[in-house]
Parts: C-alpha cells; sequence; structure tokens
C-alpha cells in the first residue's frame, strides 16, 4: 500500500491538473471534468474497526458496499446513507461528494459523520486531520472542511467514520396530500419527539419512515394514523430513493437539486418534483432558466444546483458571494497552491 | 501567577505606550464612551478566563453594543494591526479569552438578545451574547430545546460554544454545537461581515461552518447565529450503576453500544469524583465504590422502559455491584446533580484544580486511570476523573495549591502528561475544551510540523494578519521547538 501512496504523491508533484477518481459512480455530479484520472481503487481496506467505539476507517478507494457489509456483520450502518450511484462507488469519492441519502434530515449529514481524513495535499504531503474519536477539537476542522468539497483540496487517503446502531425497528406509512399539506405535517411532526427517519413527498403521496425503539415506532404509528406499507416494500421503497432508481429519477432530463428551508412553501416551478428530508430537498425534473430557479431557490432561504445532466455552462453550483468566493480561493490556494486537484469541478475559479 | 513569555511585546516600552494612546484615541472616536474600558482596575476583571492559571492585562476592552460598532472596533485593530481576543463569558477552560500583550478584548457581553424562535422551523436566531441555558428556556413555550448542553451552560454564551465546539453530557445522541448551528453571520478581522451556511440543510461551496465552529476564535467574529431546536423527550430516566473495577465499568458502557442503544447519557466517576460530589450533593452515591456509572434513557415513556430495562440487564450482568433506577424526575436530577457539578465540587476540596480533556478511544480506560493514577503518585498530586464514557471525553481534575511553590508548575507538566498519553492512545489532547493558550504546546504532539503548516494557512485565508487571537490554539514553530527539547513533540 506504501506503493500506492508512493505513486499517488509523485503524480502530484508533476503538478499536472489530475482527476481523482474512485469508481467513477458520481462522475455525473459537479463540473466538467478535466486531467489525468489518478484512480484510488485497489488503494483499499478497512484500517480499523471497533463496533463499540462506533468508528471505522478505511482507505479512500475501499468500495462503500464492502464497508457497509462490514458494519451489517455488527448492525451498524452510516446513518446518513451516503448513495452509491454505482456499484464501484468508494468512502473516499463518497466523502468528496459529501451526499447524504433519506434520513439525512433526522440523523445528521455524512460531514456530521465524519470524524477525521488523511489528505495528501498540493505538497505531497500526508495530512491527519481529526481522529478516530467522537469529540475531538484540536485544529480546525478540516476533516469536515474537505467533506463535499469535491477533490478540489486534496487526495483524500483514508478516512474515519462515526457509525451508529441498526434501528432496532422501523416502520413505513403512506398518507395521501397534497404538497402543501405535506410540507406543513412534515415540518409539524418534526417539531415532535417522534421517531422519524425520512421522508419523500410525490403525486399526492406523502411516504413516512420512523426509526427507533419497538415502542416508540408503535406508539409514533399509533398517533400519527396512515396505511402502513409492507416491510419489503418499505425497504425497497427507501433502497431505490437512496440511489435515484425509481421512474422519477429516470431519462435524460435534467435533475435539479434545492437545498431550501423545511418551512420553504411549495414554489412556483414547471417539472414533475419529489420532495425529501422534510421538505429541506426538493428534486425538479425538465430544463427550466437556471436564473429564475436560482433566484427563486436564494429567494426561500436556499440553493439550486444542477444535479445530474442538463447544460453545465451556467454552472453546476449556486455562485458564492464575492467575500465568501476570496475564503474559498484562499482555501484552495493553501491545500493545492498548484491547481492540481479536481480543477473547475465545484467552481471555474477553484 | 505565570506570565506568558510568548506574547510578550518586544521594543521600547514607551513606544507601546504611545502606540497604547493612538489606539485607545481612535477606538473612543468609534464607541460610546461606556463601551470602552482601558483603566486598570476596569481591565482587571478581563485579565483571565475560566483558566485562572494563566492572566494578562490587555491595552483596552472594547463592549459595543451594535454590529455596526463591532466592525468599527474591529477596522481600527486591524488598520493598527493591534491583536483583538474575542469573548464571550469568559467560562472557557483552556484561556482562549485570556487577552494577549497589548491587545484588546472584544466583549460581545451585550449582545444578548435572542432575535427570533421559529417554532415551526425549529431555529433559533440568536446573538452571540446568549447564554446557551436561555435559548433553551426562550424554546421551552413550544416543547423545544438547545440540545448541547455544557456544564456552564447557566452562564456560557452561544458564540463561546461555535467558538469551541462545545459538547456537553447528551452529545454522543444529540450532538456537539458543529451538528447543531446552521448559519453564522461572522465578521472578519477586517470589518467584512459574512454569511455562513443557511435555514437550509446544505449550503454550496466548501463547508466553512464547520470550519469556523471549533475556530476558538481566530478566524472571525461570530455576530448571530441560528441554532437548531430539538423536540423534548416526553420523559427521561437514568439508571446509576456502580462497579468494583473501572474496566468493569467500561466493558459496561462497550455492551450497551454493542446491544445497539445510544443513550441520552453515559457518564462515569471514579472513586476520588464521586467521594467529591457525595459530600456535596448528597445524592446517595456508593462510595465504596470504584466507578459509578450513569446511564440515561429519553423519549416516550414506552420507548424509555424498554431502553432501561435492556440496559440495566445489561450492567447487571456486566457486574454491576448496585444498581439503581430513578423513579422519579427529582430523583433523576438528583443522580445527574453530582455528576454536573463534579468540578465545583472538587473546587471545594482543593484550593485549586486544572480541568483536563482528553478524549481516548474507550478500550484504553483502565491503561489511561492506571497511568493517571501512577502519575498522580509521581507529581505529588491528587486527580479526581470524570467521563463522558459515551463518546470517550475524559476529564481528570488535577488537585494542586497555587499558594505552594512550584505546585501550579507541577500541576501544569502532570496534565501535559495526561495530554500526550491521550495521543499515545490513539485519542486527542482535547475534546470539547479547545487547546486555547493550556494546551499550545501538545498541539505539537499531536500534529506534524506539515498539519501545523496547515493550519496556520487556515487561519490566514480569513485573517492573513494573524490579529484574531494570536498564539492561541495553533503552535507558532518556537512553541513547537521549546516542547521538543522535552522530547515530546513529533
Amino acid at each position: 500500500m506504501r506503493d500506492r501512496v508512493d505513486e499517488f504523491r509523485s503524480r502530484i508533484l508533476e503538478r499536472k491538473p489530475l482527476r481523482l477518481r474512485g469508481g467513477g459512480s458520481k462522475d455525473f455530479y459537479g463540473g466538467p471534468l478535466s486531467g489525468e484520472i489518478l484512480d484510488t481503487r485497489g488503494y483499499s481496506g478497512i484500517v480499523g474497526y471497533e463496533p463499540t467505539e462506533l468508528v471505522i476507517t478505511a482507505r479512500a478507494g475501499t468500495p462503500l458496499v464492502e464497508i457497509e457489509s462490514a458494519l451489517a456483520t455488527r448492525r451498524q450502518v452510516i446513518a446518513c446513507e451516503p448513495p452509491q450511484f454505482g456499484a464501484g462507488a468508494t468512502i473516499g469519492g463518497t466523502v468528496a461528494a459529501g451526499l447524504s441519502g433519506p434520513r439525512r434530515a433526522t440523523a445528521g449529514s455524512l460531514r456530521d459523520f465524519v470524524l477525521g481524513v488523511k489528505l495528501m495535499d498540493g505538497e505531497g504531503r500526508e495530512l491527519n486531520f481529526g481522529g478516530q474519536v467522537m469529540k475531538n477539537v484540536a485544529g480546525f476542522d478540516v476533516s469536515r472542511l474537505v467533506t463535499g468539497s469535491l477533490g478540489t483540496l486534496g487526495l483524500i487517503l483514508e478516512v474515519s467514520l462515526k457509525v451508529l446502531p441498526q434501528p432496532l425497528a422501523e416502520t413505513t406509512l403512506r398518507f395521501e396530500m397534497p404538497q402543501n399539506q405535506a410540507l406543513a405535517a412534515m415540518n409539524r411532526w418534526a417539531g415532535q419527539p417522534l421517531p422519524l427517519a425520512a421522508s419523500c413527498w410525490q403525486d399526492g403521496v406523502l411516504t413516512l419512515r420512523l426509526c427507533g425503539a419497538k415502542a416508540a415506532v408503535l406508539a409514533a404509528c399509533e398517533k400519527l394514523g396512515g396505511e402502513r406499507v409492507a416491510e419489503s416494500d418499505a425497504a425497497s421503497f427507501w433502497a431505490a430513493l437512496r440511489e435515484q432508481a425509481g421512474e422519477f429519477f429516470a431519462g435524460d432530463a435534467p435533475l435539479w437539486r434545492l437545498s431550501l428551508p423545511s418551512v420553504a412553501p411549495p414554489l412556483e416551478l414547471p417539472g414533475p418534483l419529489l420532495i425529501e428530508w422534510g421538505g429541506a430537498q426538493r428534486w425538479l425534473r425538465g430544463t427550466v432558466d437556471v436564473a429564475t430557479l436560482r433566484e427563486t431557490a436564494a429567494r426561500a432561504g436556499g440553493h439550486a444546483s444542477l444535479f445530474r445532466g442538463g447544460d453545465k455552462s451556467g454552472g453546476v453550483f449556486a455562485p458564492l458571494p464575492p467575500a465568501l468566493m476570496e475564503v474559498h480561493r484562499r482555501l484552495k490556494q493553501s491545500f493545492d497552491p498548484y491547481g492540481v486537484f479536481n480543477p473547475g469541478r465545484l467552481y471555474p475559479e477553484l | 501567577m505565570m506570565s506568558l513569555q510568548e506574547h510578550s511585546a518586544d521594543g521600547p516600552p514607551d513606544a507601546a505606550a504611545a502606540d497604547r494612546a493612538v489606539l485607545l484615541a481612535e477606538l473612543a472616536r468609534v464607541l460610546p464612551s461606556d463601551a470602552l474600558l482601558f483603566a486598570d482596575e476596569d481591565l482587571k476583571p478581563y485579565e483571565c478566563d475560566g483558566l485562572t492559571a494563566y492572566r494578562c492585562m490587555p491595552w483596552a476592552v472594547v463592549l459595543p453594543q451594535s454590529e455596526a460598532q463591532v466592525l468599527a472596533a474591529l477596522k481600527v485593530c486591524h488598520d493598527r494591526k493591534v491583536p483583538v481576543v474575542v469573548r464571550g463569558a469568559g467560562t472557557g477552560l483552556s484561556g482562549g479569552a485570556t487577552p494577549v500583550v497589548q491587545g484588546v478584548v472584544l466583549s460581545l457581553a451585550k449582545f444578548m438578545r435572542i432575535l427570533e424562535i421559529d417554532p415551526v422551523a425549529r431555529l433559533a436566531r440568536v446573538q452571540p451574547g446568549v447564554r446557551n441555558l436561555a435559548i433553551s428556556e426562550a424554546a421551552a413555550p413550544y416543547d423545544l430545546y438547545y440540545a448541547p448542553d455544557p456544564s456552564s451552560q447557566i452562564a456560557c454564551t452561544i458564540g463561546g460554544n461555535v467558538a469551541e465546539n462545545s459538547g456537553g453530557v447528551h452529545c454522543l445522541k444529540y450532538g456537539l454545537t458543529v451538528h447543531n448551528v446552521t448559519k453564522l453571520r461572522v465578521a472578519l478581522i477586517n470589518g467584512e461581515v459574512m454569511e455562513i451556511g443557511s435555514h437550509a440543510l446544505d449550503d454550496p461551496g466548501y463547508d466553512l461552518l464547520a470550519l469556523m465552529i471549533g475556530s476558538e476564535g481566530m478566524l472571525g467574529v461570530v455576530l448571530e447565529a441560528t441554532v437548531k431546536l430539538t423536540p423534548k423527550p416526553r420523559t427521561a430516566q437514568v439508571v446509576m450503576a456502580s462497579f468494583d473495577s473501572v474496566i468493569e465499568a467500561g466493558n459496561a458502557v462497550a455492551a450497551i453500544i454493542a446491544a445497539g442503544i445510544i443513550p441520552a447519557g453515559l457518564e462515569m466517576m471514579d472513586k476520588l469524583a464521586t467521594a467529591a460530589v457525595e459530600d456535596f450533593v448528597h445524592a446517595g452515591y456508593d462510595l465504596a465504590a470504584a466507578a459509578i456509572l450513569l446511564a440515561e434513557s429519553d423519549g416516550t415513556a414506552e420507548e424509555v422502559a424498554e431502553e432501561i430495562a435492556t440496559m440495566s440487564v445489561l450492567l447487571e450482568n456486566s457486574g454491576a455491584r448496585q444498581l439503581r433506577i430513578s423513579q422519579s424526575e427529582a430523583e433523576r436530577l438528583k443522580f445527574w446533580a453530582g455528576r454536573k457539578a463534579a468540578f465545583p465540587a472538587v473546587g471545594r476540596i482543593t484550593p485549586d484544580y486544572l480541568c483536563m480533556d482528553g478524549t481516548i478511544p474507550r478500550k484504553h480506560l483502565a491503561h489511561v486511570l492506571t497511568r493517571i493514577a501512577e502519575l498522580s503518585a509521581e507529581f505529588g498530586l491528587r486527580c479526581a476523573n470524570v467521563f463522558h464514557a459515551g463518546d470517550g471525553n475524559l476529564h481528570p481534575l488535577i488537585m494542586f495549591d497555587a499558594r505552594n511553590p512550584g505546585e501550579t508548575e507541577r500541576a501544569i507538566a502532570f496534565g501535559a502528561k495526561i495530554l500526550e498519553l491521550s495521543v499515545d492512545v490513539g485519542g486527542t489532547i482535547t475534546g470539547e475544551h479547545g487547546v486555547g493558550i493550556e494546551k499550545v504546546k501538545q498541539m505539537c504532539v499531536q500534529f506534524s510540523r506539515e498539519e501545523i503548516d496547515a493550519f496556520h494557512a487556515v487561519k490566514a485565508a480569513f485573517d492573513p494578519l494573524a490579529l484574531l487571537n494570536p498564539g492561541k490554539a495553533v503552535p507558532t514553530p518556537r512553541h513547537c521547538s521549546e516542547y521538543r527539547l522535552t522530547g515530546s513533540a513529533r
């Protein structure tokens, strides 16, 4: 494995643009791809797993499925359910993309579970940030800064994640409800001590997932009503949502992601809509005017990104205010002074 | 008291006096007279924070009342290249708010307004000087609360919590400050204002919110924070178990987690800590035990009953010598009272104490406690241990008497050994109190030269002149070379 690290270093020290890549399952995500591929596959393996400490550490190229099956043997999970988007997804790519799945609104985001990273910077130095313990405030929180940075700050070599027990019980409920009522209900319930885990609204149907202690899930079912979904149907529904495998996500029409305050009212936008995360994540299909969409999202207190497909020339992610972009530029400059890592994948300026 | 050589200024004293006069005049121009303190007797209360072993008189303290005044004061300091130390309630335990020589203390104590409670969005927008507990009090009518609950929550401010990424006894289940803050309005040292985060669940670009939280006042000044509110659990109950050995107690914690339970709180105290708190709160702790474990469950009544039953069995199977389940809210609070009051309780049995804050992988608990006991004998100083057992955060309380010559230094040296021990077993020098001044040299044990350089670069991205809380949290090469002489730095 040291050989691979040396190989990574010598590639980085050539100071030519590199496209950091694991399984390539998220090639679709972010700005245009450029640079020569640096493949992290094979630099893999679980370095440490301590179920009773709730921590797993793995090399970047470790397949996400491998990690999740190791966790499953001890009835544990990465609670935010990061999507794979393809069989080859690696943990390094997962952390670089920073995406979370259906349970995000209640369990927390992937960055919430990142405890530490080992990073190789633009000078080829191996840097450790964070660690393998739950509480750690020594040094700036670079491991969370790197999460979701789309590989633009350095090559992630190793990742430590906080893991959690699988929920002891789980039930899925279904309600017929128009969008405005569903949004109101999701926000109302989220303000109550209920074992909410995930939610999805589409075409007048709200699907709600409860996870927790048996007694808590039972009591919540009683309180909320709705129609119980059979266990196997529920499992495949949430798995499909996590992997965007359902009909809503099929086809080539551009997929837009709106990240909004959960209380944002229904937005006047054309095209099919799917709502997750208690109202905080809304998916939109179709060709729309970017400027209008971005403005609508911003007015509602959030932002819009072009998640998959479509024309990326208008920028994939919402532009940053100048002062923020300046800080981004300086951070990029300090970790990647020669512009080696995934140039343009997050913003053209970085 | 110790003086901090790292921060002392070079140059002739009269030149410094002239610089100070110019600075005071310029601050006086942008601040009302009651917002600028410069007389020795007014500065005195600001010479230290909760880490009283370190003291330093600042040039001035500013207490602005409006954002415009904050920005104006920052600009004056920036233009004159005067360092600024931001201060909330001054309850920090690592010297994060200790003034620096020839610097200004920026107190946000007057920013005490809760600007908005949105019960539907479950968010509270508050000024930085709002106390942690005040947020929960304001949210209480909606059956919501702010989850992170550091021991100092009656007094500590949300601005300080953001700076330190504060935790508490419930953070295994409910997270730290970084998991509970969604947006910050921040001033940079040059007076520029940025909004970081939003009321959505994520934001485009780098996660600057994570970077800002826990940055110990070195990157920016929090002007406003939006925090998440959590639904109050319907009920809570605690099991108190006592053990003949810390190994058994540690195994009991592992058994609970292995069973798939994340308790709302999971705390341990050793014999000395238990004795100190029992004397203080009379909670009926088992004084003969080597370790006391408190395991709390919260949620609906059914859920709590289920969890408490499971945990009780696990605790018994792990060898608990006594088991008591709180039978009322009053009893639950009584069981907790001792743990919550551990620091003041220890304060009653010793003139001075140092509170350490390492986090360790729990499997090393027995080894670490044994080693601490050995060090205690070696240094001739008593040490009580309280432990956030769920997340491995250990608070050894080193007792000493500062009036005895050399004892403060000995306590600090003892503490340094504990921090090195934490790093040796794969942990960290600080779980929730921050590095501040106290542990800045031990940063050289935990991090390599290159990693420390990276931290300096991160700081420079926000504060190129290094004026915000300089000399704290991230060591200079000089700190490390001094420490290297002791043979400990990497």
